[in-house]
């Protein structure tokens, strides 16, 4: 017993050094983030200010970031949006036996595993054969009137960034909704037919609410992984840099504490998004016991 | 249960909810033939095999196709040659300096030392998770406590480490300050060990997710039952958790050793670019607009790690054990 007791102190004191080596050097940087204006990169604090945030929002510090802050909050929400409905009809689909189910399975877990690298450079290399093969039809002039004449490449936020970003989001997002459905009392649905429910009301009135909460977690990882990511985004974004590309490129340069303001600023949206997924479970958890 | 799956209806009524006309087409047809699997699943899974499709199938077909092909310092020569494979091992069979060989010692020694720190770190944490922490709320809460990190920036959870690992940060002061050192040590940033610390920080989770989930599933019985039967603590882990643990391990590495070895933004930033690394080799080869020779790189990558998860999966048979 006393054994038994002694190695869970040990293991307690190991989580809570882990915790702490997970959040410290975080908080660290929030920290040093409100240096006074003589302080630095390190220790010791020079006063207490807001002279980092001030700068970083006057935009003299640090060029453009709030123009790869919108691009970065466009994408993330476009994407959360489509890994939410991708990964529920996905999910759905999963629940019935179809040919090709297990490929498509395969599929899902190798667009997880496979090395970003190798995805980002993929869709980079797709792209510019793509925009050969259109300049060349631009050549012999056989591309519709419509298309702009200005046009260089197909390369973009919304194309290719969507797309790697895509591959990194729906395996989260589709693992979660193969553990929400595997655990979906069907009884409801049953009961919901019986009582006359159209189709779309057994949907919208049995299944959506069901499986709302674990939606606002598919949400959550899409938004924040896309906001964070970079691996996939490296080759793939092509003229636009998004914000986790600027931090990376900041890093080598940086040399005042605005890094870790603009970090310390970045780290909060991230938050302030779990923040609101958590609020957003709840009310849809509510609602769902809530009689109607 | 036999001629109408209950779960039908759920999948033909989303087919039916679908904005598209060859969706709600396809939901009435569900409808008229409720015992068949109808086109609804299929329609379901479309836009998710199409995103696959479009954006890692094609996209890794290309750069097989590319790798064999031709460039100048300008542009791409479509061609089936073989002078990106060998311009990547030249040496390498002659015995003279073969970078390739070189780069990739480098990239599996940064992976073996993760897997050393994250395997044994991860298993501590999410046996705490499983077995010491009694009540379910408790133990939501403290996962929850190790996951949300995981949904912050990779890029500045390494720039954290600058004001605790550099030449005046937090641990070099400390260590002149008590005397363990005389000059400050320069290797805590910059380095292999920076690298590998960040790596330990950044994936530790994916080790812990899946152990924990291995854990949970373990049937408590089979811990009594192997104490009734005189088993010392030590030998229960070492004969009953454990080998119940080894797929989430199993799932653990996998995820661990294939961020590793295609990273090149940690092995950059935590090693101050003076660290080799595939990642960064590929990186290196598209920066120079030198496509093929990338696209070769990556192919071999790709290679090694496929070669790696089939290892790892014969290691311990995971589909079995789920």
């Amino acid at each position: 017993m006393t054994g038994a007791s002694a190695s869970r102190w040990c293991l307690g004191a190991l989580f809570a050094a882990f915790v702490a080596f997970l959040y410290g050097p975080t908080l660290t940087i929030l920290v040093l983030s409100f240096q006074g204006p003589e302080g630095g990169l390190t220790f010791p604090m020079n006063g207490l200010s807001l002279h980092w945030y001030r700068k970083l929002f006057g935009g003299a510090g640090v060029v453009d970031i709030w123009a790869a802050f919108g691009r970065s909050l466009r994408l993330g929400l476009a994407v959360m949006a489509l890994t939410t409905l991708v990964a529920l009809l996905g999910g759905y689909a999963f629940r019935r036996r179809f040919r090709g189910a297990g490929a498509l399975f395969q599929l899902v877990v190798a667009s997880l595993i496979v090395p970003s690298i190798a995805v980002s450079l993929g869709i980079a290399l797709q792209f510019r054969i793509l925009d050969d093969w259109v300049r060349g039809l631009a050549e012999a002039g056989r591309l519709p009137a419509w298309f702009p004449e200005d046009h260089a490449t197909l390369m973009g936020l919304f194309t290719s960034g969507l797309g790697a970003h895509l591959t990194w989001t729906l395996p989260f997002g589709i693992l979660i909704m193969f553990a929400v459905f595997n655990r979906f009392p069907v009884e409801v649905e049953e009961a919901a037919r019986d009582c006359g429910a159209s189709p779309w009301g057994v949907f919208r009135y049995a299944v959506l609410p069901l499986v709302a909460p674990s939606l606002v977690g598919v949400a959550l990882f899409g938004f924040t992984l896309s906001w964070d990511e970079i691996a996939r985004s490296s080759q793939a974004m092509g003229e636009a840099n998004t914000l986790p590309l600027e931090l990376q490129g900041l890093t080598t340069t940086a040399t005042t504490p605005e890094i870790y303001a603009l970090g310390s600023l970045t780290t909060g949206v991230s938050a302030l998004v779990i923040a609101a997924a958590f609020v957003a479970h709840g009310l849809a958890r509510r609602a769902r016991r809530s009689p109607r | 249960m036999s001629s109408s799956r209950p779960d039908a209806g759920g999948a033909a009524v989303l087919g039916a909810a679908a904005p598209s006309a060859p969706a709600a087409r396809a939901g009435a047809r569900t409808r008229r033939r409720p015992s068949g699997p109808g086109a609804a699943p299929y329609l379901q899974a479309a836009p998710l095999a199409l995103v696959l499709l479009l954006f890692l199938v094609l996209p890794l077909l290309v750069t097989a196709a590319v790798s064999l092909w031709d460039y100048t310092e300008f542009t791409l020569v479509p061609d089936a040659t073989l002078r990106n494979y060998r311009e990547m091992f030249e040496g390498c069979l002659s015995g003279g300096a073969c970078g390739t060989l070189r780069t990739y010692l480098s990239t599996l020694r940064l992976c073996a030392l993760t897997l050393a720190v994250t395997l044994p770190l991860g298993f501590a944490v999410a046996y705490f998770l499983a077995f010491h922490v009694r009540s379910d709320g408790a133990r939501t809460a403290l996962f929850l406590v190790c996951t949300a990190p995981f949904l912050t920036s990779n890029v500045i959870r390494m720039i954290s480490w600058i004001p605790l690992l550099g030449r005046e940060g937090v641990v070099n002061r400390t260590l002149l300050g008590v005397g363990a050192v005389e000059r400050p040590l320069d290797w805590l940033l910059y380095s292999e060990f920076a690298v590998v610390l960040a790596f330990v920080h950044l994936y530790t989770l994916f080790v812990v997710v899946p152990v924990f989930n291995s854990l949970m599933r373990i049937d408590l019985r089979l811990i009594e039952a192997a104490r009734d039967a005189g088993a010392s603590s030590p030998q229960i882990l070492l004969h009953v958790v454990l080998p119940l643990a080894k797929p989430g391990l199993a799932i653990g590495a996998i995820f661990v050793g294939t961020l590793v070895m295609g990273d090149f933004v940690t092995v950059g930033v935590m090693g101050g670019q003076q660290i080799a690394s595939v990642g960064k080799a590929i990186q290196t080869h598209a920066a120079y607009l030198q496509f093929p020779a990338a696209a070769a790189q990556s192919v071999v990558l790709l290679a090694v790690v496929l070669m790696m998860i089939a290892a790892l999966t014969r290691l311990v048979d995971v589909r079995r054990e789920l």
